[in-house]
């Protein structure tokens, strides 16, 4: 080591993150003091990020078996059987923090590592979907971050040329200071040839692939695992720096060698680099690893042994090989331009082993830091929920037709367009279902199948109750599924909350787990992977809770799936599910009340998995010619989206009696789908919501060019059209915006 | 017909072409961007993606590639070459196709279905379409804009070698060029992508019929 290096003090290792008894116990580990190198190791390895030491006990309420998984969270990505002979692989991360630092590269990078992550399990990477939540329009920054983001995401998955399907972009003041962005990934494997990363077999090759380490991305992980104050400015040089050209030369080399029998195991350098990579292989595979760090290509000359272990440098992989296998595995990587070099091999000490210029430069044992990372059960609070709120004391500020306006044309509803539109969603030629409805479906090459998925998280609900937030985050996915005829299968999750130290924002995270847990349960909807992403609070504000939730379902004949474009006059439209006219905690409430207060609305499971069966049913027995899951904004929003989408107005028929017409409108009730339905195929629909107990009525009419209500207070397509798609593109327009 | 794909480095369309290809009757071969040298082929189809990451410039790098000497000659001898996206890039770069292709006028990456009118009908590519005829295929770029000299512009009018032009101009694209012919009228660069428009399950078929005209001209 360096003689240069600096002496180990407390100052130091509060510095690197680790508390006085995180760092007793290294003592213990090692029977020793730790080098500036090994204390390194420790810190991102016992980073929050990378440890999961303040999520992990609660994780563990979250179901993550059924007969279909495959392989639930601990590796490298979930896996699910999806018929055929085929699996899909997903995952959802968060790339939060890079991307509020350098929103093009964090964004991009994001892209790059769950891509990474799911072809390392030997799948074909065949969908992103990206859940994105800015700040206030108004926040000086936002338009900025938007652009950036936007440019990264489409930058990286453009280029690789996997398509952009699906995903949400909202807007709220909470995020002012720490935007989410969340990208989830879905690949398709055959199911006798998925890889993991269990490193085995004393003697076996360790052999690095991919772009060289360079100086990129030192300590993401740790921080990733510290609040951001004005001090963040700073930080800027650990955010790496993507290049998807690389990442696709690496896919498909990767697949390539994934086709011979040459893997033992493989894994990604994600964050924290080659030391995340080597640690948790050797510790999923009880083994130990020695590297010859002299041997690590390197972008520039004089990179220390420390530089080496924590450089986040994307676009590499960590493979160990069978012996005698280095040879196809060189011929591979030579073909696509790569570096593939043999630095280490597999030993049974139980321990990594770092030698540099001929010396031993660290020894940790595996076990301890890997498994054994600290747990913490730090303390939580419950915040009380929210007095209720009764839908005949809100006044409406607005009649019905404006308050309508109002919301199509507000940020989290206006269309996304602008945004979908960067993105490549039509490569690979097998997107089917495209941005904009309930779910993206991606076929599944060369069959009539498909693989529909979403993200969603209503964080507002979340906020006003975690319990319910976190429950209504998952029947949502699992509503926006079966709206487009698909069988809910599993959710990836990702967790964004404030600091965990913080025992209300603790007390948000457990409320929601608890919540997801049990919704995951009442659906048979397992969790197969996920990531946590804590301390997202600047100067003390934290982000509303934001538990995104990524499901897939799979649909077995392409020809029932319906999109929400009725395409077509004079359809039936019947609303199934119950409406009470829940107004708490709205859209309308937030965007035409201008007020945030009342609980979320409350969900029976039961009938969440009755409905949502009942509605994919009827659609796989051809009986559905449009549907739409009702969320943001209620029943009325939602037909709008509908019309919107088919270029063909409908008429609303107002029930004869309701309490409050905003909140049969506006209100959000759950559970419930709104149906396009042919008059010949009405009655069958009926009778079997009715045998089933499922409450199906019809509520209007499709037709014309104009949405109206009993037959009046017509708002021309046209109209909405412009307000709905307007928004969006006029914000981001920086000649409209700049100062002149 | 026999159909060679080449993938360079960074294609990300080239098996979308083979696909669409096929489903067309035809027999697609593989090729790779550092073969010298080639089986008999009727089309030589240089597909979308980001060849060498459209680093230096879009098709720049690619146009260089051992094979392009191959693809250069066989054009000569009037097999047909059909440069879809960076595919046109790559033509352009190594000239092809008259003109260059730059960056959107936006500025910004643009994905979504454009309308085309089918202006040249003289040619292998189009044979299938009526002059005048509106067809709709998807477009995905984030460099569409071609530009060219006033002389060879004039030259692409006279002697009716500009195959599409966009009915509403997405990128600024010269004359709303969206695909254009070589000297021989055997190579065509066209930025839209009639392969993902070859499925009625994707959305519209327009793109088939290209596809099917190539089979039936050449096979």
């Amino acid at each position: 080591m360096s003689p240069s290096e600096p002496a180990i003090t407390p100052d130091l290792i509060a510095e690197y993150g680790l508390s006085d008894e995180e760092y007793a116990r290294i003592v213990e580990i090692l029977g020793r003091e730790p080098n500036l190198l090994e204390l390194g190791i420790f810190s991102v390895m016992w980073s929050e990020h990378c440890s999961y030491k303040s999520s992990r006990h609660w994780l563990k309420q979250l179901p993550t078996e059924a007969p279909w998984v495959v392989c639930g969270p601990g590796e490298n990505a979930g896996v699910v059987d999806v018929g055929g002979g085929m699996v899909a692989v997903f995952k959802i991360e968060s790339h939060n923090h890079p991307s509020f630092i350098e929103p093009y590269q964090g964004a991009a990078t994001g892209v790059g590592g769950i891509l990474r992550d799911v072809f390392t399990m030997g799948a074909r990477p065949i969908a992103l979907l990206d859940s994105l939540r800015f700040g206030g329009p108004g926040h000086p920054r936002t338009r900025h971050l938007v652009d950036g983001v936007v440019a990264g995401i489409a930058g990286y998955g453009n280029c690789v040329g996997v398509p952009t399907v699906g995903g949400e972009t909202t807007f709220h003041p909470a995020y002012d200071g720490n935007i989410l962005v969340n990208v989830m990934c879905v690949g398709l494997a055959e199911k006798d040839q998925i890889f993991y990363a269990r490193a085995a077999g004393p003697g076996n090759p360790v052999v690095y692939v991919g772009a060289k380490t360079g100086r990129d991305g030192i300590h993401g992980a740790t921080m990733a695992s510290a609040e951001f104050s004005d001090a963040t400015e700073a930080r800027r040089p650990t955010v790496q720096v993507g290049d998807p050209f690389t990442e696709k030369l690496l896919l498909e080399a990767c697949l390539e060698l994934m086709a011979t029998d040459a893997i033992v195991a493989i894994q990604d350098m994600g964050a924290a680099g080659l030391t995340s990579s080597s640690f948790e292989m050797a510790a999923r595979g009880g083994v130990g690893i020695e590297m010859d760090l002299d041997r690590v290509p390197t972008r520039e000359p004089g990179m220390t042994p420390y530089e080496m272990m924590l450089s986040e440098s994307q676009e590499r992989m960590l493979l160990v090989l069978h012996q005698g296998a280095e040879d196809v595995a060189r011929a591979v990587f030579a073909k696509w331009e790569l570096d593939c070099v043999t630095f280490g091999r597999v030993t049974d000490s139980g321990a990594v082993e770092l030698r540099f210029r001929g010396e031993q430069v660290a020894r940790i044992p595996v076990a301890p830091v890997a498994g054994a990372a600290p747990v913490y059960q730090r303390p939580h609070v419950r915040s009380p929920p929210p007095p209720p709120l009764v839908a005949e004391d809100v006044n409406a500020p607005l009649d019905h037709r404006s308050a309508l306006v109002r919301l199509l044309g507000s940020p989290d509803l206006a269309a996304k367009r602008w945004i979908f539109e960067q993105y490549d969603h039509m490569v690979m030629a097998d997107t089917v279902a495209r941005p904009g409805g309930d779910a993206a479906v991606v076929r599944i090459h060369g069959s009539n199948r498909g693989l529909a998925m979403t993200t969603d998280c209503t964080p507002r609900y979340c906020q006003a109750e975690p319990r319910l937030g976190g429950m209504q985050a998952v029947c949502e996915a699992w509503r926006n599924l079966c709206a487009v005829g698909a069988r809910p299968l599993a959710v990836t999750d990702c967790l964004n909350f404030g600091s965990p130290e913080n025992p209300v924002v603790m007390g948000q995270f457990v409320g929601c787990i608890e919540g997801m847990a049990a919704a995951c349960r009442g659906l048979d909807f397992p969790v197969v992977s996920g990531n946590v992403s804590f301390y997202n609070e600047t100067d003390g504000r934290s982000i509303l809770p934001t538990p995104t939730i990524g499901g897939l379902g799979v649909i077995d004949d392409l020809d029932r799936m319906v999109g929400l474009a009725y395409c077509d006059e004079g359809l039936a439209l019947v609303l199934i599910g119950e409406t009470f006219g829940w107004l708490g905690s709205t859209l309308y409430l937030r965007e035409v009340c201008g007020r945030e207060d009342g609980g979320p609305p409350p969900i029976d499971l039961p009938i969440e998995r009755l409905n949502g069966e009942v509605v994919r049913l009827a659609i796989e027995e051809g009986l559905v010619a449009a549907c739409h899951d009702l969320s943001d904004g209620g029943l009325y929003v939602a037909l709008a989206e509908m019309a919107l989408a088919s270029g063909i107005g409908a008429d609303l028929t107002l029930p004869e009696s309701c309490d409050s017409v905003a909140g049969w409108l506006f209100g959000e009730d759950q559970s419930r789908y709104l149906l396009a339905v042919a008059l010949d195929r009405l009655p069958d629909l009926l009778d079997r919501a009715a045998s089933a107990g499922v409450l199906a009525r019809r509520v209007g009419t499709t037709g014309g060019v104009a949405l109206t209500l009993g037959g009046g207070d017509a708002i021309s397509l046209a109209e909405l059209a412009e307000i709905h798609g307007g928004w969006l593109p006029a914000y981001m327009d920086v000649s409209r915006n700049e100062p002149s | 017909m026999r159909a060679g794909v080449i993938t360079f480095p960074g294609s990300n369309c080239d098996r979308d072409a083979a696909v669409a290809l096929a489903a067309a009757g035809a027999k697609v071969v593989p090729l790779w961007h550092a073969d010298t040298e080639l089986p008999k082929l009727d089309l030589i189809v240089l597909p979308g993606g980001f060849a060498h990451g459209d680093y230096l410039r879009c098709g720049a790098i690619a146009a260089r590639a051992p094979v392009m000497s191959e693809v250069i000659r066989r054009a000569a001898a009037g097999v047909a070459v059909l440069g879809i996206c960076n595919g046109f890039q790559v033509l352009a770069e190594a000239g092809l196709v008259p003109g260059a292709v730059i960056s959107n006028a936006g500025l910004k990456f643009i994905c979504r279905p454009v309308d085309l009118e089918v202006v040249s009908t003289d040619c292998a590519f189009t044979a299938g379409y009526g002059q005048g005829q509106t067809i709709r295929l998807p477009i995905a770029h984030h460099d569409g804009n071609y530009v060219c000299g006033e002389d060879d512009l004039r030259r692409l009018e006279d002697e009716d070698r500009v195959a599409f032009r966009y009915v509403d101009n997405p990128n600024g694209s010269l004359a709303a060029i969206a695909g254009v012919l070589g000297t021989g009228r055997n190579v065509l660069g066209l930025m839209p992508h009639p392969e993902r428009a070859a499925d009625p399950k994707l959305g519209g078929t327009d793109g088939a019929a290209m596809f099917r005209a190539l089979v039936e001209t050449l096979g």
